[in-house]
């Protein structure tokens, strides 16, 4: 045995090929830990590809519940040739390396832990498994040895395989056995010399673990999504499928008919086309997609604007520009979404920044677009997306529905000739809608992506184009006080403030507490849930002489568009931005804040 | 140029059996050239719905960007209407169309729209049956960008600014068949009457119903020597069959229309001779063809190929109801929605009830 052990804080990583079935074995680690109490975090780092590239997964075990990706691997797990030198260079010193043992390569490292794995062996030893699947559990192996020799606890490790096979009894028996040989054989053959070490905690009771495209999902369906439009991407695919899941279990009525339609489509083009015609005609309406996507998605977006529909679209961002990184994680289409159109253009853009925000954004959104008439962005991604997260259980919307102004046929009645679809009545720059299928002789009225007057006809007149282009600013004045307001965290003394939005915040927050524990650098921070910016980011800014604004993209996008609005103040704000593809750390934060600091 | 249309048919005071006038039917002046065909289109538009007696109210007009697609203002003042974007009109009628699954599409496009910028979508449209009457004003030219040449104009074609077009034309019905539209049919606008009947059958199918219209531009390509040239139609002109339709007294779709008791079916006079093949609607209604030179089935696609080849082959301007499957379910029948219209479901049936949220939570892990 070791000299010190190191208990509950460090980094699993392991490396294999995509398509190996390893996510599975990951997945069971990942949710192994979070049933021991442990606060976890789990990073697929995969490859644009079906089988064959290196995919890597990483884990984080934090007793003091950080969630961030951290750049250090303490425990390297290789089973992938393909990987095995950058793998084995990846140990941080003094950490452990696990390998399958049948993988020739020379091992050039004496200040690791060397755990050489007999899967083959094992695999072939056990007669339970057929040999048409030993590929597959081939990766149970490492689960067990790591369950020996780190602590997991096998009956937790047996509840994650329940909860992945749904509950079906063979794969379960047919991986834990593999699962218990590895861990048997590592009982008896592998002397632990390295320090590394789990004891379970209480620290996750009363949470759950799911993605944010599961939560976008959900959150959707609670806030009553009837038409869903969308065409596959990664890495927003798996939310539409999670509205295919779970749509039919909570939205059938009693007669067992749909109350949703949810529809692939063509291409990006037609998924918003269908979704702006369902919006139109009344329907809470939804497109997911990622940057690509957005971009064919533009021209319609720019129509549902300007002829006031209201729209959900999620935008998961990947790695761009074009295909880009496309499995990779970014924060880099704020400034695109921001300008969404050509011509005169306002976006309302709501950002989650974390699993929970993603199910109340879910139902939220459809409050506000059609409040405002208007498509609402919803920024998450990749990182926030796909991979799994802990979190607190969902709750129920707090707030009935806001279906928005629309007339129906008795109020029509009421109304009379005085009805037009643009004029602003109640000074708000919000007009009234109908829905088509209103029956009444006055409901109808013309949409067009060309120039109107308030009562919907056809107009180039210079006068009737200002006042419309003016009244539809109106609107995005008025949706401010519907929009969801920043989170703002203040510390005694602070040195200077923060602006982050999205999947940073975990980072930051660590970055923030290590700022003060170490270096005495205490900060203010708001996490801005919106745009447009609403008065507390003004005063925010006001309100601190220098404040970093944390981008993962190259240029900074929230800098500069913070900068065009607070012209007066811009000199205060101060661009930390970089974006690799991986999930940000509190090392990043942390360091370019002190250089910063120092210069 | 702006004069309202004159109007086919009847005159204005009379009431059809929905109550409502010729009045009731019509739109906006129109802003499109003297003698443009899509006019007459409209018009028959206005005389089919009014015949038909077509509730405006439960009818949708859609149109993407193009001189066909400002035509929906043209007519039906009493319809909802989206003018989308160029080439996007099959989307967004695939969308709007679920807010209330009682209410049929009219889509007006042209040829530079569907068979150009459009042809993904219009062809995913038809893949789905989406329940519309789909338009396709056909000149074989961009008018409102002053004559260039589209996808359907003819090879060899040559135009004032242009010069000769290079390649070979689409053929609209081909391609309608090709992605299993329900309902095809090529027409003339020149030809008023088979126009306006098939139109009247077209809004009584249940799906999609394209309808390829051969419709003159009268400004930029209406030489004797073009397909489409109203003077190529009045010579080459060849109806498969002449047709009447004939309304049901019910069906699912005649939830679009005020519907009288069955008439029993009386074939006008110049009908009567001649070999008669009777198609039923979905809905219950007829359509009555005769046939002219020789017997034509509309419900063959393999006949429908053929004919449409054999047309070509000939330089034949073949009109009529080229392909029809009257029992094809359509996009909203397959998605079992609920019976109340979506787009007037509440809160109540939106959104799930309270306790169901404890059973998610514990779905996940």
């Amino acid at each position: 045995m070791t000299q010190n052990r190191i208990v509950n804080d460090f980094s699993i990583t392991v490396g294999t090929a995509n398509g190996s079935g390893s996510s599975t074995a990951n997945t069971t680690l990942l949710r192994a830990l979070f049933k021991m109490g442990l606060p976890v975090s789990g990073k697929n780092l995969f490859p644009s590809n079906i089988q064959g590239l290196p995919t890597w997964y990483t884990i984080r075990v934090s007793g003091d519940g950080f969630t961030a990706r951290r750049e250090e691997q303490e425990i390297v797990v290789a089973m992938n040739p393909g990987s095995f030198v950058q793998d084995l260079a990846s140990v941080t010193p003094g950490g452990a390396f696990y390998y399958a043992d049948d993988i020739k390569l020379p091992i050039n490292r004496d200040d690791i832990s060397l755990y050489p794995m007999p899967v083959k062996q094992l695999v072939r030893a056990n007669a339970e498994i057929p040999s048409n699947l030993r590929d597959l559990v081939a990766n149970m192996v490492y689960v067990g040895i790591l369950a020996q020799m780190i602590g997991i606890d096998q009956s937790k490790i047996e509840m994650a395989l329940k909860f992945h096979f749904k509950n079906k009894e063979k794969p379960v028996s047919l991986n834990m056995s593999m699962i218990r040989a590895g861990a048997e054989w590592a009982a008896e053959n592998l002397p632990k010399t390295d320090p590394y070490t789990l004891e379970p905690l209480d620290k996750t009771d009363g949470l759950i673990m799911t993605d944010g495209n599961t939560a976008a999902a959900l959150g959707a369906i609670y806030g009553g999504v009837q038409f869903a439009g969308w065409y596959p991407i990664t890495p927003a695919s798996s939310l539409a499928e999670a509205l295919n899941e779970y749509l039919p279990q909570l939205r059938k009525s009693e007669d067992g008919k749909n109350t949703f339609a949810v529809i692939q489509a063509e291409d990006e083009l037609a998924a918003i086309g269908m979704c702006v015609g369902a919006g139109w005609s009344g329907l809470r309406a939804l497109t997911s997609t990622s940057g690509p996507g957005m971009s064919l998605m533009t021209e319609y977006a720019g129509l549902a604007y300007f002829a006031e529909v209201p729209v959900v679209i999620w935008d998961i961002q990947r790695m761009g520009p074009s295909t880009g990184l496309p499995t990779r994680t970014s924060q880099g289409d704020l400034s695109f979404v921001y300008n969404m159109g050509h011509g005169d253009i306002d976006s309302l853009i709501l950002l989650p920044g974390s699993i929970n925000e993603c199910f109340e954004f879910g139902w939220r959104s459809f409050d506000i677009a059609e409040r405002i008439q208007t498509p609402v962005y919803v920024l998450s991604d990749l990182d926030m997306g796909m991979n799994q997260w802990m979190t607190e259980p969902f709750t129920y919307p707090d707030q009935p529905m806001d279906r928005g102004k629309v007339l129906w046929e008795e109020d029509l009645e009421k109304l009379g000739a005085n009805w037009g679809r643009y004029k602003d009545t109640d000074g708000d720059g919000i007009g009234h809608r109908t829905l088509p299928g209103n029956t009444h002789p006055l409901s109808a009225y013309f949409t067009r992506g060309t120039g109107h007057t308030p009562e919907a006809r056809y107009s180039e007149e210079p006068d009737v184009w200002v006042a419309n282009i003016n009244r539809l600013k109106k609107k995005y004045e008025t949706a401010k006080q519907y929009l969801p307001k920043p989170i703002v965290k203040t510390a005694e003394g602070a040195k200077f403030g923060i602006i982050a939005y999205g999947s940073t915040d975990p980072a930051v927050e660590e970055a923030r507490l290590k700022l003060e524990r170490d270096h005495g650098l205490k900060s203010d921070y708001l996490r801005l849930r919106a745009i447009p910016f609403t008065r507390e980011v003004s005063d925010f800014i006001t309100a601190h002489e220098r404040i970093y604004i944390i981008d993962m993209n190259r240029d900074g996008q929230l800098h500069q568009l913070l900068s065009m609005k607070y012209p007066e103040h811009a000199t205060r704000l101060v661009s930390i931005a970089y974006n690799d593809g991986l999930p940000p750390t509190a090392r990043w934060v942390r360091t370019a804040i002190l250089e910063k600091e120092e210069n | 140029m702006s004069q309202p249309l004159p109007m086919a048919g009847a005159p204005a005071q009379q009431v059809n059996s929905a109550g409502l006038s010729k009045n009731d039917y019509r739109g906006n002046p129109t802003t499109l050239c003297q003698g443009c065909g899509h006019n007459s289109i409209s018009n028959q538009i206005i005389a089919a719905c009014y015949e038909a007696n077509v509730v405006p109210e439960k009818v949708i007009k859609f149109s993407g960007i193009g001189c066909s697609s400002k035509s929906p203002t043209y007519f039906l003042n009493r319809s909802f209407g989206f003018n989308s974007l160029h080439g996007r009109m099959p989307s967004l009628a695939t969308g709007a169309l679920f807010g209330d699954h009682r209410l049929k599409g009219l889509g007006i496009s042209g040829d530079g729209d569907s068979a150009s910028i459009g042809m993904g979508q219009f062809k995913h449209a038809m893949r789905r049956n989406v329940n519309m009457v789909y338009i396709i004003e056909n000149n074989g030219v961009y008018g409102l960008t002053k004559g260039q040449f589209s996808a359907t104009a003819d090879k060899g074609l040559t135009l004032k600014k242009q010069g000769v077009n290079m390649y070979l034309p689409v053929d609209i019905c081909m391609e309608a068949l090709a992605s299993r539209a329900t309902f095809v049919a090529r027409l003339f606008a020149g030809n008023a009457k088979q126009t306006k009947e098939v139109l009247k059958a077209a809004l009584s199918h249940n799906g999609i119903a394209v309808l390829d219209i051969i419709s003159p531009c009268v400004t930029f390509n209406n030489l004797e020597s073009s397909y489409y040239s109203y003077s190529f139609g009045k010579e080459k002109e060849g109806p498969l069959h002449d047709i009447s339709f004939h309304q049901a007294s019910e069906g699912p779709q005649s939830t679009i229309s005020y519907v009288p008791p069955k008439p029993e079916i009386k074939l006008e006079a110049d009908m009567i001779d001649g070999e008669i093949r009777e198609v039923a609607l979905h809905d219950g209604s007829t359509i009555i063809l005769k046939a002219l030179e020789k017997d034509y089935d509309p419900t063959s696609r393999f006949e429908a190929m053929r004919v449409l080849e054999e047309a070509a082959a000939n330089n034949w301007l073949v009109t009529g109801l080229v392909y029809v499957a009257p029992e094809s379910p359509s996009l909203t029948d397959v998605h079992n929605l609920v019976e109340t219209p979506l787009n007037r479901l509440t809160e109540k049936d939106l959104r799930p009830a309270p306790e169901t949220i404890k059973t998610i939570n514990d779905l996940m892990f």
